[in-house]
Formats: structure tokens, sequence, C-alpha cells
């Protein structure tokens, strides 16, 4: 197959970017989008010219360093994956692809594909875990927890931190993110003693990052390669009003 | 020098106790007296910087990645062992520990492994009141699954990612740290070198990704978890970033290194596809509970619809070789198997660089006996996934399969302290050799990572930081800084300059093929020498030839690989010296020379009962061999056997 790319290029956070275009031909049906980027940087590379700049490293859809706009939609047109689990055979030949990191002001661009998704970390460190030291764990099996919470509480944590959702969003919002972690936690026994305080802190620091606020699109479902539902937004919505009555702040 | 382990004496289920109470204590006021410097944030790494926090030392946690909840330590799929014996089926922390012993092929250090398995029960409990997700029963109590390798069920696990929320656990117990103010998190930074003086581990130099800065880093102690190096063969399952070059800096700083020829291969692997592979993606061995293993009889048969083969044109040979075991063998036995009958030119799908890698896992008699729903329930993650990345559905196609490097079990020799022979600095997770011997049993890699990180290295680090006392004047401007951090410039400049022809990758998959054929599933002396030779030739012209554009300013990830590679490099010949080295059969490494009459793998226990450890002489000059006694007081040495 023959491949046109439109590739966002940029040589540094501070840097003007633009448009290259790229013909990639010999692309293989059963390469994946960055496998196809490889190939691509291998010949760049070889001429001494820079190539492509992406995160990306297990290559399994599960560590979320990888990501970037295909033709407008996050992780590209397949559903319920990465970039890095989508193959060239989701495309014909002689498609053209524009390829652009993921644009959100929380979100700065580094170089090309790449952006600094540090503002996750930071929200992770306002109250995204259980106050639990080393050693003082009671007894796993001392608190049971009913299975539908531990199921759902599950589906939330499956969350791979990817910011796809943020992508999506019209708002540039974290508030899928956010929920996720929120709802895992607050789903489970173990999460209860800090609850209100973390969804307080939580939000407090997604909107310190300066992500935007949830007007309902679901276009972070939509992309999230993990499925994760909008209904956590909503559960999360109800723990931040019931925090902010109960606060003593 | 002699190895000493330093391992307590006496009976082995109260040695770990009797340790911890002999070791010195540092006062709570002192503790942020001490820098504690953390590289790698997997399971082992994130743990340990998490707990050493809490306790008040100073720490500052480093990792290549853009976050620190990213280390490859996500990917593990399967479950976590632990001997809880929730399920009253017979398990024991002496199960366990016996299990992992033997498991190990008798390359492990009993001692070590005992005090794994004692373990294993507290890292259950911590991680559930962290949080984490574990399947759970209708009652609300834990779920567990049996694995390889083990007669009871004690895997605890999270649907098919028990690595990633096992890791999201401690990675929210180190953000908490970060938000407490005790650990410093250096995110998009790597290790380029550690820097010893007066034979202590004081710092380590490193190379912030995003702007290029070299920096130092002071500490009182080091701490490696930087996982392991599968990535030398380029295709493995680990990610794109795993490599070798902290442990091996350490080692050429004067760490020794342990076993590196011990490498696990895991036998159902997506095969490869074309030379343009990345990397490969392992799919559960579970697949072979009901898929039937084969390649046809004749190599003529190789390209035909598989489906168009009638019983008698198919050949299964695991269940014609292994008939009590049969598709169910260990995965060594599989893994060389599927490698012989590729060897003979009877291998299966595409043909990448003149042979097809791959056999066939049938699942049509299995649909047929439990009907295809029966299937879909068992498998149907596995199976959405083969299709996702082969576009072919295994319910109406066999699936193809290869084996893949997967873990590796050498690494930093340690001692039961888990530091290595050079003092202060410790090896956590998979980057040291310690508890898995010559081959890691299913489930037993996030056990090790979290033992590792949350109980046993911060009371041995604690201990040694008691022992030197704080104060030291050493800080960044020392002589030994200013020349590490001067070489690690001049080799990045160097591999700017030399701007010749042939891109990083080529290189790498260059040596990855030499490593695969020559010191992967089989290895012979006469394949190990022919690559002892090639290497350096790859290398010589890797440094006269390789093409790393742009310069040492930003985002240059050229510019990364490259160094990675380099490391890499010398490090190949480091493992098929090793693998030359060691005569005999054992766990993942196969000697063809040492086999029975019927092609097993043949232990030699008089000459190999050891831990070979090897101490850097000089890039072109062959390493010295230490050997460790292992000694078995509690498991009896056995020859394993599968027939």
């Amino acid at each position: 197959m023959k491949i046109t790319l439109n590739v966002w290029r940029q040589s540094g956070p501070d840097a003007a970017g633009s448009f290259v275009k790229y013909e990639v031909d010999g692309v293989n049906a059963d390469m994946s989008m960055l496998e196809m980027l490889d190939v691509l940087n291998d010949r760049l590379e070889s001429k001494g010219e820079q190539p492509i700049a992406f995160d990306h490293d297990c290559r399994e859809g599960i560590c979320g360093a990888c990501g970037f706009m295909i033709n407008g939609v996050a992780h590209g047109p397949e559903k319920e994956i990465t970039v890095c689990q989508t193959h060239m055979r989701s495309f014909k030949d002689g498609d053209e692809l524009t390829l652009e990191p993921w644009r959100a002001m929380a979100f700065p661009v580094m170089r090309d594909l790449m952006v600094d998704r540090s503002a996750f970390d930071r929200i992770i460190q306002a109250g995204g875990y259980v106050s639990v030291r080393t050693g003082s764990a009671p007894e796993a099996n001392a608190t049971p927890v009913i299975k539908d919470n531990a199921d759902l509480a599950f589906e939330a944590a499956a969350c791979i931190g990817c910011g796809a959702c943020v992508a999506a969003c019209p708002n540039a919002a974290a508030m899928l993110f956010t929920s996720a972690k929120v709802s895992h936690l607050g789903l489970l026994p173990q999460g209860q003693p800090e609850r209100d305080k973390r969804a307080l802190d939580m939000v407090a620091q997604m909107d310190k990052e300066g992500f935007g606020h949830c007007t309902n699109h679901g276009e972070c479902e939509a992309v999230c390669p993990k499925g994760i539902s909008v209904n956590f937004i909503a559960r999360m919505n109800r723990d931040l009003l019931s925090a902010t009555l109960r606060s003593t702040r | 020098m002699t190895l000493d382990g330093k391992c307590p004496s006496g009976p082995i289920e109260t040695a770990w106790d009797r340790h911890r109470f002999n070791m010195k204590l540092v006062n709570p006021a002192n503790r942020r007296k001490y820098n504690v410097l953390v590289v790698g944030t997997g399971l082992a790494g994130a743990a340990c910087a998490a707990t050493m926090g809490e306790l008040g030392f100073n720490v500052h946690a480093f990792c290549y990645q853009d976050s620190a909840r990213r280390a490859h330590s996500i990917a593990a799929q399967g479950g976590i062992n632990a001997a809880k014996n929730y399920q009253n089926d017979g398990d024991s922390i002496h199960r366990l520990f016996y299990d992992t012993v033997k498991g190990g092929d008798y390359r492990s250090r009993e001692r070590n492994v005992h005090r794994l398995a004692e373990i294993s029960v507290n890292i259950i409990d911590q991680a559930v009141a962290q949080g984490v997700p574990f399947a759970r029963e209708y009652g609300g109590l834990l779920d567990n699954r049996s694995f390889g390798g083990a007669q009871v069920a004690r895997t605890f696990y999270a649907r098919g990612q028990t690595g990633q929320q096992l890791l999201l656990g401690a990675y929210s117990a180190l953000s908490r740290q970060v938000q407490a103010g005790t650990v410093k998190l250096h995110t998009r930074t790597e290790m380029l070198d550690l820097v010893v003086i007066d034979g202590r581990a004081r710092g380590i130099i490193t190379r912030n990704l995003a702007t290029g800065e070299l920096e130092s880093w002071v500490g009182d102690a080091v701490v490696l978890a930087t996982g392991g190096y599968g990535n030398v063969f380029f295709l493995s399952t680990n990610a794109m970033g795993c490599n070798v070059t902290a442990t091996y800096k350490a080692y050429k700083k004067g760490a020794l290194f342990a076993n590196p020829c011990y490498t696990q291969i895991h036998p159902t692997c997506i095969p490869v596809s074309g030379g343009y592979q990345s990397k490969l993606t392992l799919m559960s061995e579970s697949l072979r509970n009901d898929g039937r293993v084969w390649v046809p009889k004749s190599a003529a048969d190789a390209t035909r619809d598989p489906n168009s083969l009638s019983e008698d044109q198919r050949d299964y040979y695991l269940e014609r070789r292994y008939p009590s075991f049969g598709n169910l063998v260990p995965r060594d036995v599989a893994s060389r198997n599927a490698k012989n009958v590729c060897d003979e030119g009877r291998g299966v799908g595409h043909e990448v660089d003149g042979q097809r890698r791959a056999v066939y896992l049938d699942f049509r008699d299995a649909i047929k006996r439990v009907g295809k729903s029966t299937i879909e329930a068992r498998y149907g993650n596995l199976f959405h996934m083969y299709t996702k990345i082969t576009g072919e559905n295994p319910y109406e196609t066999p699936m193809r399969i290869y084996p893949a490097i997967h873990y590796t079990m050498g690494g930093l020799w340690v001692d039961y302290n888990l530091m290595s022979n050079i003092e202060g600095l410790f090896v956590l997770g998979e980057a040291n050799f310690s508890d898995h011997g010559a081959n890691r049993l299913g489930a037993s890699a996030l056990m090790q990572g979290l033992a590792d990180g949350y109980f046993v290295a911060p009371p041995t680090i604690s201990d040694y930081l008691a022992r030197v006392g704080w104060g030291s004047q050493i800080n960044a401007e020392h002589e030994a800084f200013k020349v590490a951090k001067g070489e690690a410039n001049d080799r990045i400049q160097k591999l700017l300059n030399i701007k010749g022809k042939r891109a990083v990758d080529s290189f790498h998959r260059e040596l990855g093929n030499v490593m695969w054929d020559k010191c992967g599933m089989s290895r012979t002396k006469e394949g190990l020498e022919e690559a002892l030779k090639r290497i350096p030739q790859i290398r010589a012209e890797f440094w006269e030839n390789v093409n790393v554009p742009g310069d040492n300013k930003g985002v240059n990830q050229s510019l990364e690989r490259a160094g990675r590679v380099a490391d890499f490099l010398e490090f190949g010949e480091l493992m098929c010296l090793d693998a030359l080295e060691r005569a005999e059969s054992c766990g993942g490494h196969f000697r063809e020379e040492s086999q029975t009459e019927d092609g097993e793998a043949l232990r030699d226990d008089d000459n190999y009962c050891h831990t070979a450890a090897w101490e850097f002489k000089g890039v072109d000059t062959t390493p010295t061999l230490h050997k460790e006694a292992l000694n078995f007081e509690y498991v009896k040495l056995t020859q394993r056997s599968y027939k």
C-alpha cells in the first residue's frame, strides 16, 4: 500500500509548527500504525533527517504512552484501541492521513506528536490514592467487597491515562480521567475515609491545570481505548456535590 | 573476590525475622538527612521509593517514561502468586518456596526464595488496602486461579490486567509521597552512569530527555529497579524503551552481573509477520489447555490452507513426543519443539528472511467438543486481541504462534540484603538475579518486584544507611561526578558526530538476529563462539556507520535509542560468554550438548550448581568469572521430566 501522511512537525515547545507531507510506499496491511511510522523514521534517519517524535512504549495498548489524532479522531478510526494497536489494514491503498498531537492547553506540545501530560500526574498526586502506609494493611479478606462494586471499580481503574479523552473533548476537559480515579476508589470500602476530600482536591487540581468543563458531549467515551463510561463523570459530580455540602472548608 | 550472599544461618523459617531484628535503624528525626536515589518506577522501584518516602527519607525517583505509571510492569497479564491458602487446597509458605526453587531448576538461593514466599501474603494485604480491584467471588472475598508449575490455586488477579492494577497501586502510593514532599519525581529522565567513590555508590548521572541536559545526583544509597534486558534480542515482549543501560553501566563500574544467559522464552506469542516488526505480543499460555499444536508433516504443505489438510497430513508433535503432558508441557519444552519443527522447514505463516517461523494452535477440535460459546467464554478476550493484530478469525482458521523472549532471570548480583558487591548499590526486581534461578514461574514476577520494593529493600537500605551515617562531604562538584558527566557527554557527542549511513534500529535488529539465533532457545558451543566473533564486528560498524540525526538540545529519540543500542552491543557479548561457560542445560538455558537421550534438558549439578557472576575488565577484554556455590538444605535436587 501507499499512504500519504500530513504530519505535524514542531521542533520544540516554543517553536512554530507546520504540517509536512510524506509519501510512504511499501506499507503492509499487517503493520501497526507505529510500525509504519518506524519505517518512515528509519528512512528519514538513514538520510540524516530528523525522525518524527512520538511517545510510545509497550505497544500492547496498556501503558498509555502513545496517542495522537488520525484524521481528527483520537487514536484513529477503530473503537477501543490505541494507535499502537491500530493496524494499517484499517486503511486503504492511497489513503491520506493527517497526524497531529493532542490539542489542549493543559497538554503543551513538546515536539512533533509528543505532548506533556504531567498534568494528569498532578491530578493523581492531589488525592488519587488511599493513604495506607506499607506494612499497616489489615488482612486482605477481612473486608469483603460487594462483587458488583469491585467489578465496577475495576472498569474505572482500567484507565491507562493516555489523554485521548482530553484531546477529543471540545472543552479539553479531563473529567473522564479524573472521574475514573474518583469512582474507582469511591466504590471500594478502602476508599471511603478520604472520599469527600479526594473528590474536592482532585477536581480543584484539574481546574488549576487549565482543563475545561464537561458539557456532556460524550466524545471522551467514544474515543477511550478502554471504553470507560461517561457514567463515571455523573458519579464524580454526585461525589463532588455531596462533598461540597458536607465540607467544612 | 569471594562472593558472600550474607544469608542468615539457622532455621530457614525464621531467618528473615531474625535478620530483621539484627538490623540497625535510623532515628525518624535523622531520616531526612539521607538522600536515596531510586531509578525505575515499575513495581519494585515505585514501591521502594514510596515506602522509603513514607519512612521519612529524602527520595529522588527517576524514570525514562513521561509518567511513573507507564513502566512495563503494567503489561503483566496473568496474576500474582501468594501463599494465602484461601482455597484451602493445601498451599503454604513452604509449598510456594518449594515450587519456586524447583521451577527455577535449582539455580536460585534457597533463603532468598523462602523470604519471598513469606512476604507474598503481605503483598496481597497491602495491594487490597490501596484499592487494587482484584477479582472477587460473590461472597465478596478474593478469588484465585491456578497457574503453571503449581498444583494449588494461589494466583490473585484483576482480569487480564493484574500488572496494570498493581502498578497503579504502587504509583498511587508514590504519588501520595510526591504530594507529601518526601519523594521528588523526575520523569523523562534516563540514568547514564553510576558514580562510585571509595567503593561506595554515591550517585548517578542522568540525561533529561526533554531538554538534553545532563545532571549529577548525589545520594547516600542508589537503588536500581530498571527491569530486564530482553530487548537485547530486538524483538521481545518488552516495551520498546526497556534497556540494559543502567545495570550495564553499574557493571562497568564494578558491580557483578550474574547469570546473564538465563532468559525466558514464552511459547505462545503472535509470530513475526514482516521485517518491519517492532515488538512481539504475548498471549496467555492458558490457550494451550484447549488448543492443539501442530505443523504439516511435509514442508511442501506449509503454504496450504490449514483447514484443507487432513489428519494424516498433520503432525501434532507435542502430543506425539510427550504423550502424558501433550500440549501442556512447560514453557521451555514447548518453545524448543516449535523452533525445531520450523528449523526443519515445516513452519507456517509469513515468510520472513527466508523462513516461516510459526506453528498452528488449533481450536477446531475443542470447538467441536465443547461448542464455540464455551471457547468464547474461556478465551474471548485473547481471540479478540489475536484478531486485532493479525486480522484473522481464530474460531475458523488455526492461530499461528511462535515463542518470544519475555523475561530475563539474570541480573546484577546481590546479596541477601539486595545489595550488590558495590556498597550502597541496591538492585531490585527483574534487574537483580536473585529469586527465580534459571526459570521463572508464571505470576511470580509481580510477587518479586513488590516483595523487593515494599518489604525487603526498605529495612536493608535503612540498615546500610544507619551503618554508614550521614553528614558526608561529597557533593556534585566532586571529581568523580565531573569525570562521569564528562564521559557521558563525550559519548553523546561521539554518537552525534558519526553521521554514517545506517539507522540505529538496523544495528539493533542485526544484533537481535544473532542473539536469537545463537543465544536464544537453544545454544551450542560453535554457535556461541560464532556470536562472540560476530558481535564485536557489528559493534565496530555501529561506531563507524550509525546515523544519529539532530543534536543534544531537546527531545532526540534517535539519540536515546543509540545510547541503549550501544550498551546492548556490549552486553550481548557478555550473555553469549556466560552461555558458553555454562555447558549444562538448566531452566531457560538449553545447551544442545547437554541433553538426555530423548532430547530433554540435562543439568550438571556436579559442575554448575553455582551462580556465575561476571566482573568487567574492559570492553574488549574477557571479564572475570566469580562463582557463588548454591547449597540446598531444604529442597532435594531432581531432574525434571514431562514424558
